[in-house]
């Protein structure tokens, strides 16, 4: 992590649909024993109550920006009490933002990419979500703001597996994987997940996009012997086995997709080409992220984005021996993957 | 650059950076008034700090928490804090309770009266206190950004998502609004009560000129303008923003529409915070370096008052007469200087 980086206030947006646990696991990070003070933006009053911390109420304004940007909207409450907060810089460690179960994450990292003000003081760290393991396959097919939610986050809680079977959780992730493969998932009840694992994550990071390999891929214990399902009257909801446990669900309009090339990318081919996709698709497009190989070129690329923003630096040098291979990745709903897939191969110098 | 480093001898900026009192006040500030004959630097917390021309120091505490929103005449400052209270110091240093938010809401912005009424904002609700009469508030479509009163009659302007609203407090219904789409955060009249500003939340003031509400686009600021200071006599309006000082010109009946505006003092480094001379065409201007000139509007001739390297420049201001300049950085090293 850069030295101006590590000055900057962490923020994280904790989300969540409505009663899946954003309070439980808010209440844990403030009463566990850390040392650290939060100042936690929250939506309303009275469910926490812990003495120590600054506790702030906010109103979830979202406005739009006047650059000719549809999907580019802030969110207004928080640049001022972001602007407010910086008076009592020192008084505190960290920032938690906890958004309404009906919140699209998406104003709440976009106003960290836009606001110059905001951004010199504090840095957006990650988006955790609370999933509830009951119900979440149920709010997937009608609330596109729990699917949104499982879209955008970096780290997802899936809480309350307690209360269901085996075979439920196994559908349930799925669900999840189908939407975001990329998320680090926890599977918790009572919302009891180690505090390393939802806060100081470098989500946002440049310097911490090491690596984009599905999560999915890393240690999950899938039930391979389960084939049965709970469709929930769903005709067309066909899936089958990537392999590895992954039910790839067809019937989802929200999905990830991910681009590979070992050769070399041609930067005044890609970069024109990035640019034009997120401002033609950006609507669609909720997360980007990507580690480029240039021609000509010894520096790892590195860019993320959240709609039509993006940002994006040389990272590192390519170490001796590292696969000069470039990975991209989109999450998004109803991706125009052809396109995406044709446009990509054409910025590969040939 | 470094450092901006003129040779004594230099004939290219006169220097009265020896003159200068230096002030430490060791807390973080972020604005500068005065209250009669003492200079008062806010903190960003809990306490302002009275200094006098000797440079004498004398902490007053007025809030319990951060200090969110000021605004003075000279003769009180009025302040509104994250502990949900409006409170008022004057010049002796005594503090009163104004208000108390009942849900204990932070007080975003405050504004004071000539005629000693003053109004507060706590979300979308913006409450006025004249004289003996009952408080009055009005509701706004979302979160008030900014106050500012209309030099003649009790007449509030309120800064709001996608416009501003005009209100005469003692007018059942009275509350016009005054369209123009994003966020607007700051607000001022001129002081001859023809135009409306408002500084927005993007890199742009907005302006409405109230005989027919025509707007004034104010655009082209590389970052977002945090200070407005109208000139003496109300001329042009100074801003801060960019890399030199701009002033838009507000003589004429149509304002600044179609004119370009005055930029002065470019440095490389963004203004910070700009104060305008109460009596004569002189404004006092600091920047994100530390840096302070005082700058003389009508040819742009420059004064060196503070040098750069420190951070940022919180906040300027002119005692009444025009013969005290104070100003303090983001970290409370600040000086005075007398004229």
């Amino acid at each position: 992590m850069s030295e101006a980086t590590a000055q900057k206030i962490p923020v994280t947006v904790l989300t969540g649909y409505l009663g899946a646990g954003k309070t439980t696991l808010l209440n844990r990070i403030l009463s566990e024993n850390h040392g650290k003070k939060y100042a936690v933006i929250v939506n309303e009053f009275g469910e926490i109550g812990i003495d120590n911390d600054l506790i702030i109420g906010a109103d979830e304004e979202v406005f739009e920006m006047n650059n000719g940007c549809i999907c580019c909207t802030v969110r207004g409450d928080l640049v001022r009490i972001m602007d407010g907060l910086m008076k009592r810089k020192g008084k505190f460690d960290a920032i938690i933002v906890e958004t309404t179960g009906l919140a699209d994450p998406a104003p709440v990292a976009q106003t960290f990419f836009v606001d110059e003000d905001v951004q010199k003081n504090a840095r957006l760290d990650a988006v955790v979500t609370v999933a509830d393991a009951k119900w979440l396959s149920d709010r997937l097919k009608d609330a596109p703001e729990a699917k949104n939610q499982i879209a955008f986050a970096d780290v997802i809680v899936l809480n309350k597996t307690d209360l269901v079977t085996k075979p439920e959780l196994a559908e349930v992730e799925a669900r999840i994987r189908a939407i975001n493969p990329y998320a680090k998932l926890h599977r918790t009840e009572r919302c009891s997940v180690a505090l390393a694992d939802v806060l100081d994550r470098g989500a946002f990071d440049l310097d911490r996009i090491l690596d984009i390999e599905p999560s999915f891929l890393e240690a999950d214990d899938h039930d391979h012997a389960h084939d049965h399902h709970h469709h929930h009257g769903h005709d067309h909801d066909h899936h089958h086995d990537h392999g590895h446990g992954l039910k790839h669900y067809h019937d989802e309009d929200m999905q990830s997709l991910s681009l590979k090339t070992d050769k070399p990318l041609d930067p005044n081919l890609f970069m024109p080409w990035l640019q034009n996709l997120v401002q033609v698709e950006g609507g669609k497009i909720l997360r980007s992220k990507g580690i480029l190989a240039f021609h000509d070129d010894d520096d790892r690329y590195v860019f993320q984005g959240v709609h039509m923003m993006l940002e994006g630096n040389h990272q590192r040098k390519w170490k001796d021996g590292e696969k000069r291979e470039s990975r991209l990745v989109f999450i998004g709903r109803e991706l125009p993957e052809k396109a995406i897939r044709e446009g990509f191969e054409s910025c590969i110098v040939s | 650059m470094k450092e901006f480093t003129p040779a004594p001898d230099s004939a290219s900026i006169v220097s009265v950076t020896d003159r200068v009192k230096p002030v430490a006040l060791g807390m973080g500030v972020t604005s500068v008034h005065f209250l009669g004959p003492r200079a008062a630097f806010v903190g960003g917390e809990e306490n302002v700090a009275f200094v006098d021309d000797k440079g004498e120091v004398t902490t007053v505490a007025v809030h319990s928490g951060g200090i969110l929103s000021t605004a003075s005449d000279g003769k009180r400052l009025i302040m509104g804090g994250d502990d949900g209270k409006v409170v008022s110091l004057d010049a002796k240093g005594e503090v009163t309770l104004l208000a108390t938010d009942p849900k204990r809401r932070w007080i975003d912005a405050v504004a004071l009266h000539p005629d000693g009424a003053y109004a507060w904002s706590a979300g979308k609700t913006a409450t006025v206190k004249s004289g003996k009469s009952e408080e009055k508030s009005l509701d706004v479509p979302s979160t008030v950004g900014g106050l500012a009163f209309a030099p003649k009659g009790l007449r509030l302007a309120i800064a709001h998502y996608n416009g501003a609203t005009l209100w005469f407090p003692n007018m059942e219904g009275s509350a016009e609004f005054l369209p123009w789409a994003g966020s607007h955060l700051g607000v001022t009249f001129s002081p001859d009560n023809k135009f409306l500003v408002t500084s927005m939340h993007e890199a742009a003031l907005h302006g409405w000129r109230l005989a027919d509400n025509r707007h004034m686009r104010m655009t082209g600021y590389p970052g977002r303008v945090r200070s407005m200071s109208w000139s003496a006599g109300g001329k042009g309006l100074a801003t801060s923003g960019a890399d030199t000082v701009i002033i838009w010109p507000f003589a004429s009946k149509d304002g600044p529409m179609g004119k370009e505006p005055a930029m002065l003092a470019p440095l490389q480094a963004r203004v910070a915070a700009v104060a305008c001379h109460p009596k004569n065409d002189i404004l006092a201007c600091g920047y994100s370096d530390g840096t302070v000139l005082m700058v003389r509007m009508e040819d742009g001739a420059e004064i060196l008052v503070r040098r750069n390297g420190t951070p940022p420049v919180a906040g300027l201001a002119w005692n009444a007469k025009g013969t005290l300049l104070a100003f303090a950085d983001e970290n409370g090293d600040g000086g005075l200087l007398e004229l």
